[in-house]
């Protein structure tokens, strides 16, 4: 750092700075900021840097220390600041007064716009200027913790809404009345993540009302990258109360260490956690990794962002690197990055920037990739482990009553339940939309039921639109089932009986399992049973399990029954009923 | 090197059109107009046994080498753009940064 002597202003420019024209969100901006450093003005010049201006006192006045830390975290280097500092006049006055801090401002903005620093440069629109902010800045520079009380500065949030930037207000100021002496520990995970939850909150408030999913994950993503920040800000007593707008934590090099570190002033890399959650939400799109997400998939997803048409359309284009109307892994990953971060008011960079290029993606992050195999892949031995569990009941089972259940083959399949129930549990625990009662029902069907004739084919077709409510995995092989009429009745019609049997155990709340039809049947069934009581216990428990169940399944099946039976006598009688208007229609048409 | 640079719908009505401002540019979008003409005359001619749905591009309509490239850029460029499932077919063309600078690219440099 150089040390720049206030008083022997190089630099100073000849005329006076320009008038400045700022937009209603830099005035609010700027006015905030001023506001800070001017506020903290008690906070002691002598800490400053040395390349700030000298404080004047005065409330006019931005406080040197505070100003200068704004500076820096503005990421520029060095040189340019000390640019900055001259041409705003705050050289030349010796103060950094309202006008001044302005203009250094709009100077800050233009020289991260990446144009030359001169007073021409600001006079056109410029985007806000950015700051990150560091912890480690604050620990170094401000050992004292009465010090840091003061010396927060809010980052100018780019943010299009004014609501977001009051609430962060009203956080900061909450924060400010925190004790500057509690322990770093307990200071800074409870200020930042305070902090964070604001901006977070009301970025995703958005999505939350339409994408449930993505708030809660994404919120608790950040959490445990607060956690670590945190922790590692030693330094008794101080306070980094300073708070970032990045989406990603700006950590400085001495952060190298913790493995989620991100680079500074890069909120374009994603992170392990961001990583993960955007791979999750590609998974409920789209099961394959491997493959991509459509276009009109990822419309209606992305829609739900609630961004305006245009920037969604400009993300994509930014993200579609093949341009072939849909998005492979690494492409969604990117999309989704930068639809977070337009979110967080980040504006959106002209191209795709090097960290999000599908090739650095799949480069960086392969290992997702493999958990998606996994998952694939058990799912995928799911129905696998069903049909031959199926087969065997075919093969074993070739009744039409329902009653006269073999024995044997209630052994294979009681104990099979059991194992697959808690086999599907764990799979399809990631599933968001079903309810662990519909998974717990999913594999407890009678063994086989064998294939009926025709009127059991049109009960199937009905239930057909039960199908949908289930489960993923065990209904890929069932949906292709019921289109299939003309396979022999073995296999595939078991299984929409078996999954009508579902949503029926659900609607019936494990009834009372003996109705008048299937007291026959429960009667049926209990001729086997003495010669199971001389099994084991566990076969005996396992068999009586399964033999409730079949009773319940009964009572429903015999509901179901006369439902049929009533819609078929309205049938009839409507059928009955155009047969007699054919008959009077007829003498007429016969000529 | 173009003066005028226009995308036309099917209704006839211009998705995207940009002059150099020099010139007077009504004149241009009225000669975009008269040129659709020897597109439907094209079209026409063809035939509807030959009308090859996905042969779109028609090609030049007069012979001009100079221009080939350029037909080209702008017709993947278009092609792009309706890959984006954000465009809804009939929109203007105002938000793809791609096709902009790609016919900023060929318009004539006005310094």
């Amino acid at each position: 750092m150089e040390a720049a002597a206030a008083a022997a202003a190089g630099g100073g420019c000849g005329s006076g700075p320009p008038p400045l024209l700022l937009s209603e969100g830099e005035q609010q901006c700027y006015s905030e900021l001023f506001a800070r450093c001017a506020g903290a003005a008690g906070g002691g010049p002598g800490s400053g840097p040395p390349e700030a201006a000298r404080v004047a006192p005065g409330t006019a006045t931005a406080a040197a220390g505070p100003v200068a830390d704004l500076f820096r975290a503005s990421q520029l280097p060095a040189e340019t600041l000390h640019q900055i500092t001259e041409l705003c006049g705050a050289k030349r006055v010796g103060y950094f007064g309202a006008t001044q801090f302005y203009i250094a401002l709009k100077l800050i903005a233009a020289a991260q716009s990446g144009l030359p620093v001169r007073i021409e440069s600001i006079k056109c629109e410029l985007p806000l200027p950015r700051f990150m902010m560091s912890k480690n800045d604050g620990e170094i520079r401000f050992g004292n913790p009465a010090e840091l009380h003061g010396t927060k500065v809010q980052i100018p949030y780019l943010t299009t809404e004014k609501n977001s930037f009051k609430r962060m207000d009203d956080e900061d100021k909450q924060q400010e009345t925190q004790s500057p002496t509690m322990s770093p520990l307990a200071s800074p995970p409870s200020s930042p993540p305070h902090y964070q939850r604001v901006p977070l909150s009301h970025g995703y408030s958005k999505l939350r009302s339409s994408a449930e999913q993505m708030h809660p994950a994404l919120y608790e993503a950040r959490q445990p990258l607060v956690q670590p920040e945190g922790s590692s800000s030693g330094g008794p007593g101080t306070k980094p109360l300073r708070h970032q707008a990045s989406l990603i934590r700006s950590f400085s090099v001495e952060r190298e260490l913790q493995d989620n570190s991100s680079y500074p002033d890069e909120p374009w890399r994603i992170t392990e956690e961001q990583r993960e959650y955007y791979v999750n939400q590609f998974r409920s799109l789209q099961p394959d990794p491997s493959s991509f997400i459509s276009g009109s998939v990822a419309k209606n997803f992305f829609t739900k962002s609630k961004l305006s048409i245009p920037e969604l359309s400009y993300i994509w284009e930014l993200s579609d690197a093949d341009c072939d109307g849909a998005l492979t892994l690494p492409e969604f990953c990117a999309a989704f990055h930068l639809i977070v971060a337009r979110k967080n008011g980040y504006p959106l960079p002209e191209g795709l920037p090097p960290t999000l290029q599908p090739e650095y993606l799949q480069a960086a992050f392969p290992k997702p990739k493999w958990d998606c195999q996994l998952f694939d892949s058990y799912s995928e031995s799911l129905p696998a482990n069903q049909q031959p569990r199926d087969l065997n009941r075919m093969e074993k089972t070739s009744v039409k009553d329902m009653a006269d259940l073999p024995v044997p083959t209630q052994d294979v399949t009681s104990d099979d339940k059991q194992a697959l129930k808690s086999t599907i549990n764990e799979a399809l625990s990631k599933d968001v939309s079903e309810d662990p009662a519909t998974k717990s029902g999913l594999l407890p069907p009678p063994p086989a039921l064998p294939p009926r004739p025709c009127p059991s084919q049109s009960e199937q077709v009905s239930e057909a639109e039960l199908l949908p409510q289930l489960s993923r995995a065990p209904s890929q092989a069932v949906e292709s089932s019921p289109a299939k009429k003309d396979v022999p009745y073995s296999q595939p019609p078991s299984k929409p009986i078996r999954r009508k049997f579902r949503p029926e155990n659900q609607a019936t709340e494990n009834q009372e399992p003996s109705t008048a039809a299937s007291g026959p049947a429960s009667a049926a069934t209990m001729k086997p049973h003495p010669t199971v009581q001389k099994q084991s216990s566990k076969q005996k428990k396992a068999i009586q399990t399964a033999i409730r169940k079949n009773k319940e399944a009964n009572a429903v099946l015999a509901r179901l029954n006369s439902e049929l039976q009533q819609q078929l006598k309205e049938v009839h009688q409507e059928r009955i009923a155009l047969e007699n208007q054919l008959e009077q229609l007829r003498p007429v048409t016969v000529l | 090197m173009a003066v005028c640079i226009a995308v036309i719908a099917k209704e006839n009505y211009p998705l995207y059109i940009r002059s150099t401002p020099t010139e007077n540019e009504l004149k241009f979008h009225y000669m975009v107009h008269t040129s659709l003409d020897v597109v439907d005359e094209k079209i026409s001619a063809m035939g509807k046994a030959l009308v090859d749905q996905r042969e779109l591009y028609l090609g030049l309509l007069y012979p001009t080498k100079d221009y080939k490239v350029m037909f080209r850029k702008l017709h993947n460029s278009y092609t792009v753009v309706m890959c984006n499932p954000f465009y809804n077919s009939g929109d203007r063309i105002q938000s793809s940064r791609a096709f902009d600078n790609m016919v900023t690219s060929m318009m004539i440099q006005v310094c």
